[in-house]
């Protein structure tokens, strides 16, 4: 989650032509919100200890009866602190996409990832806020002793589970829908070709969208809610994996009659087409109630959402990530160590996560911590091993990173377009000036970049600029996020006069930063020139010492259109 | 594919803007004011759910039959709803730039709040003095959760109220402080919609 915000931050606004989000100051805040969250985490490794009731934190376990200890609370308040940070994001980003976006950029001409971002901060919008309740709620529970979740006093445990899905079904979109529009860059640039069917996919994301919101209880359809409701939620489920197969459908098409280069990023997104489907159509499976109630909380469930997660969403985010590293740095990443590592992982999945599947349909459970069946013995072998396949993989990635940096030299990005790629956030410099653009483009197409290189209007740098409007940096985020922090700590350990004295100094900074003026200021035109002249003449070198060599990716530079295919 | 149907640009086209315009940085704060409202209503909703679902959980207890007085509530719903008409009069003091007008009403829009929140908390009091605190039983946990939601929100505005009043005598009623009344003004409105559901479902729902 915070790696797909950080690509947001980085890719949306290039995307959009924007020289920045709607509320900088509000952005600075989520992210030292989301550090503070990490750091109270981190805390409790050193003092006290960390909730040890799953992912979700179910009650009665997570009450106090059960958990009487401080885990629960840091699991409680580190969540809520970067929750709150994640929600503020979220209007942050909608508000940024829906009135920055450069002249002439319609909703149908934004760039997919960008629409999947769009999609995904609405999930943001609409769920984050169930998650707030639903932890202030126990919470309170722990703290006050109130009794919505509890045994007695007639508290309802399955409302939790209720409530904590309502937000956690949209949040695994929220980290899928990205991904998915991360695919759908990389597909259309290394196929050289537009994205197939770009409205139908547009229209999946936003189905995706609405229909994320009414099937959480297939997460428990053992709850015995009746044959209707577990009917309602099945239909629902599957019906969801329409539009995601109409995305699948998408990628092939765009693939199919182009000319397909197989550099990393397509080798995460073609691994993706395979593991994902497979993952997908599990999902189907487990979305009928009937078959779920022997599958529920088996193997088979646990190898079905690593499927879709590590398939899915990792392997999409592995793809953003090597795709606009040089975008973010200036240089690419080591494309050999990144074929390997894409390559272990694929094998390591398979070899980890395949087992699983066979074996909870001999009825294994999850969160084992001891078995005494031998007939389980060797498929978990295969299944130790395959997870050593993927540490190798791990390995392989932090020793790409290393070297790439050690080597920057040689992938270096000059131009800003690395991969011959076909939307506006390729058209800067990279990394990007800190105003990301000294013109603000004016967009005709879907792939503006594309479009502007197709008649020989790309790397041609203007006459004139004007000066430019930005904010300026700010202390407040960082100052109010740390008190924020030493409230979370002291709500933890029950020391009230922290609690109090840190919301205060919490306030008083925001009045502080709210009574500032002049929070922005103006670039001047001389400093525009010097980056922007030192940029194209970077461009220029870089091409005239590619004329030579007959590089793919440098016939475009020179002005020359490719031909189309049919 | 349609490479056919995108027309060529026009002569003189660069790929930029001829010229940099001014992007209007009020609207965007309202349109992220009014998102924010949109996940605060979700706020509420879940609120509303929970209550919904834990309503007849009494526990052996006290019932809302027992304890709610409708003719105190409508009292202060009133409060609450007069409320919302005095902050429509100062926003058309802020609009024509009469700042006496603005700061009347907008004070006046205080008190009525203040009155609301004070009785509130009596009526918590009361609650609690009979022997329906937030402790006694799921629907009152779920009772307190919402109905002081509400009034927590009530004087997160009246907080708010305060220093904007600070920053309308410092700069007088600029775009800046225009811009951040209409969002005090949306959230204040706001909250008299959802006191509106929290009389219907809470205090009329529960004597019925």
């Amino acid at each position: 989650m915070p790696l797909i915000v950080g690509l947001m931050n980085l890719v949306v606004p290039l995307q959009i032509g924007a020289r920045d989000v709607a509320f900088p100051f509000l952005n600075s805040l989520s992210f030292w919100l989301f550090v503070v969250g990490a750091m109270l985490v981190n805390a409790s490794l050193f003092v006290g200890e960390f909730a040890a009731t799953g992912w979700l934190a179910y009650p009665p376990l997570s009450g106090l009866e059960y958990s009487p200890w401080v885990g629960v609370d840091y699991w409680l308040w580190a969540l809520q602190i970067s929750g709150i940070g994640t929600l503020l994001s979220g209007v942050n980003f909608f508000v940024t996409i829906i009135r920055m976006r450069a002249p002439g950029m319609t909703l149908m001409k934004m760039p997919v990832f960008t629409w999947t971002s769009l999609c995904a901060n609405v999930l943001i919008i609409l769920a984050f806020p169930i998650l707030t309740v639903t932890i202030t709620l126990l919470t309170l529970d722990r703290y006050l002793g109130t009794a919505f979740f509890t045994n007695d006093l007639g508290g309802n445990q399955m409302m939790y589970v209720n409530l904590i899905w309502a937000w956690g079904h949209p949040e695994v979109y929220i980290l899928i829908l990205p991904a998915f529009g991360i695919f759908s860059e990389v597909t259309a640039t290394f196929s050289r070709k537009r994205l197939f069917g770009y409205t139908s996919l547009v229209y999946a994301t936003a189905c995706i969208m609405f229909l994320s919101f009414i099937v959480w209880l297939h997460h428990f359809f053992t709850m015995g809610a009746g044959a209707s409701v577990n009917a309602f939620f099945g239909i629902a489920t599957m019906i969801i994996s329409i539009p995601t197969g109409v995305k699948i459908f998408n990628w092939l098409f765009t693939m199919y009659k182009g000319r397909v280069r197989f550099d990393s990023p397509m080798w995460w997104t073609a691994a993706f087409l395979i593991t994902f489907t497979i993952g997908g159509m599990t999902g189907v499976m487990l979305a009928i109630p009937a078959a779920n109630f022997v599958l529920h909380n088996s193997l088979f469930l646990v190898a079905h959402f690593h499927n879709v997660i590590i398939g899915g969403a990792l392997f999409g985010y592995f793809a953003g990530l090597t795709y606009w590293f040089p975008k973010a740095t200036g240089f690419k990443l080591d494309e050999t160590l990144g074929k390997w590592a894409c390559a272990l992982w694929t094998v390591g999945f398979f070899l980890a996560f395949m087992p699983l599947y066979v074996l909870g349909f001999m009825g294994m459970t999850r969160r084992l911590n001891y078995y005494d069946n031998p007939v389980w013995n060797d498929w978990l072998l295969v299944s130790g091993f395959g997870a050593l396949v993927v540490l190798l993989a791990i390995c392989v990635q932090f020793y790409q990173i290393f070297a790439s940096i050690r080597d920057r030299n040689k992938n270096l990005d000059l131009t800003g377009d690395p991969w011959d790629a076909r939307t506006l956030e390729w058209s800067t410099s990279s990394p990007p000036p800190f105003y990301n653009f000294a013109r603000t483009p004016d967009v005709r197409d879907r792939d503006q970049f594309d479009y502007l290189k197709r008649h020989g209007l790309a790397f041609k740098q203007p006459e004139q600029y004007s000066r430019i409007h930005m904010p300026k940096n700010t202390w407040a985020g960082i100052v109010i996020a740390v008190f924020s922090g030493v409230m979370g700590f002291g709500f933890v350990w029950h020391i009230w006069w922290m609690v109090i004295a840190s919301t205060l100094a919490m306030l008083v900074a925001l009045l502080v930063y709210n009574f500032q003026k002049s929070k922005d200021y103006y670039v001047e035109v001389e400093e525009i020139e010097a980056i922007e002249d030192a940029h194209f003449a970077r461009v220029e070198a870089a091409m005239t010492s590619s004329k030579n060599e007959r590089s793919e990716y440098s016939v475009r530079r020179r002005g020359t259109p490719l031909s189309m295919p049919a | 594919m349609n490479q056919m149907s995108i027309p060529s640009p026009e002569p003189g086209y660069t790929g930029y803007v001829d010229k940099e315009h001014h992007h209007d940085m009020a609207g965007d704060t309202l349109l992220g004011f009014w998102i924010y409202i949109m996940s605060d209503c979700i706020l509420f909703a879940t609120l509303f759910a929970t209550y919904a679902v834990l309503s007849t959980s009494f526990a052996g207890g006290l019932t809302p039959t027992d304890l709610f007085d409708l003719e105190f509530v409508a009292v202060e719903t009133a409060l609450l709803l007069f409320s919302s008409f005095t902050f429509g009069m100062a926003m058309l003091g802020a609009q024509q730039q009469r700042m006496a007008q603005l700061l009347l009403w907008l004070g006046i829009t205080f008190a009525l709040g203040g009155g609301f929140l004070a009785m509130e908390l009596y009526e918590f009091y009361h609650f609690s003095h009979e022997g329906a605190g937030p402790t006694t039983s799921a629907y009152w946990s779920a009772f307190y959760a919402l109905v002081g939601t509400h009034g927590l929100h009530v004087f997160a505005g009246m907080c708010w109220m305060i220093v904007l009043v600070v920053h309308m005598l410092k700069d007088g009623i600029s775009s800046t402080n225009f811009t951040r009344l209409s969002c005090l003004s949306l959230f204040w409105h706001f909250l008299d919609i959802i006191w509106i559901c929290v009389f219907s479902m809470v205090y009329l729902m529960g004597v019925m």
